[in-house]
């Protein structure tokens, strides 16, 4: 238990997906103009995450890891491929779910979804998944259980939302202040996310 | 021979490189620029696997660009582009070890590179392959060549070398009481590093600023 909670804390703070990893980076940049997308596409990415990542890892220890199906056999060179299918057949599966259940959230949700498949904090969060499982035990960072891959998936998933809903809030009060001209807009917002994550290095001392 | 070399081809080719950068003017492909820039080579590695890629998938998407249906589209680009890169990341599994243990996860995420999708999407679907070949080299060593800036100042300052030469010690820099700058080889320098490229650039180039 204790290790559950150590892991979803780090991953929201030590390891945020943008301060510590830069991952989905372009459509961080793109949507943090305003901070209601940036609520709705933090959403996104977070549900998304909480469904592919524990997907992907029963995929990796049930079917691709060394002896899985066949002893001495592993397959995980295949990983690119099966991942990225995964994610981009579950994106669309919720993408039509959401449609048909429930319009109000397709309405806020909907020019989201798609964005989503693309997104590298999605594909990263499984990569990083598949590394962490061969860790150590002794390691706050290993996932050793389906139920530390679902609070890895969360964790990962807030951090990024987060870090997306703090950047847009910032960069609505940017609006009204007087930058250089070669720096305005992505100059500027550069230059923000790293004074942000100067900010966030100082949760890495953090041991639970 | 006239026709390959055209202008609209020779656009395609060279305009990546300063005009329209991939990455400090698409705004594309942040992800891995800013995480495998800590030092030179693995940042020459990643520019060179981006260009192969990005040439490779633009020649076999717009081969195929007519049959596509345009619903299922992005899945299409996401497996062609997946399976480039898985061999890719098994030649230098076998070739360059040490450099694919550096990169770690950042050669799997050239998948959802945006380069990727967005050149794929912007270039290919509507051009021949040969033209979308050009597009592809031009973007991809765009794209190495802002990794390469970065990586060179993050090495030189952050750890005293490059390419793991030591360029510091050989100077003598160490003696006179030369100290390596260790904020350098943190993420948050990458930030800044890309911003002041972006500054120099659109200081320079009028016509791009916002």
């Amino acid at each position: 238990m204790e290790h559950f909670i150590s892991l979803f804390v780090r991953s929201i703070f030590v390891d945020n997906m943008v301060f510590a990893f830069f991952l989905g980076m372009c459509s961080y940049l793109a949507v943090s103009k305003s901070v209601k997308t940036a609520i709705g596409l933090g959403i996104a990415v977070t549900f998304v995450q909480l469904i592919t990542l524990p997907v992907n890892y029963l995929l990796q220890t049930k079917v691709l890891g060394p002896d899985a199906i066949v002893a001495g056999v592993d397959l995980s060179f295949l990983a690119f491929i099966l991942f990225i299918a995964v994610i981009a057949g579950i994106v669309q599966l919720v993408e039509m779910i959401v449609e048909r259940f429930s319009p109000a959230l397709y309405a806020s949700l909907g020019i989201f979804l798609p964005l989503i498949a693309v997104n590298c904090a999605i594909m990263g969060g499984s990569l990083f998944m598949q590394q962490r499982i061969a860790m150590d035990a002794s390691n706050s960072q290993a996932i050793l259980s389906f139920w530390d891959s679902v609070a890895f998936a969360l964790g990962s998933g807030l951090g990024w939302a987060l870090a997306i809903i703090l950047f847009a809030a910032v960069r609505e009060k940017m609006e009204y202040s007087i930058v250089p001209k070669p720096l305005r807009g992505l100059g500027i917002a550069f230059i923000t996310v790293g004074l942000m994550a100067l900010a966030f290095m100082c949760f890495s001392g953090i041991k639970m | 021979m006239a026709a390959l070399f055209s202008k609209k081809n020779q656009e395609a080719f060279s305009s990546p490189f300063l005009k329209n950068n991939p990455v400090t003017v698409q705004v594309l492909g942040i992800c891995s620029a800013l995480a495998v820039t800590n030092k030179l080579e693995p940042a020459i590695v990643m520019g060179l696997s981006v260009t192969v890629i990005v040439a490779m998938a633009n020649v076999i998407i717009s081969l195929i660009r007519k049959t596509i249906p345009n619903r299922i589209r992005i899945i299409i680009q996401l497996v062609v582009v997946a399976a480039l890169v898985t061999m890719v990341s098994e030649v230098l599994k076998a070739f360059a070890y040490d450099v694919s243990v550096q990169l770690s996860v950042y050669i799997g995420l050239i998948i959802t590179n945006c380069i990727l999708m967005g050149r794929l999407e912007a270039f290919a679907m509507q051009n021949g392959p040969w033209a979308s070949f050009l597009d592809g080299i031009g973007n991809g060593l765009g794209y190495a060549l802002i990794l390469i800036i970065v990586a060179f100042f993050r090495e030189l300052f952050g750890s005293g070398t490059l390419l793991n030469y030591p360029v510091m010690e050989k100077l003598g820099l160490y003696e006179i009481g030369y100290i390596n700058n260790g904020l350098m080889l943190m993420a948050p320098m990458a930030f800044f590093l890309i911003a002041c490229i972006i500054w120099v650039q659109r200081a320079k180039d009028k016509s791009l600023q916002e």
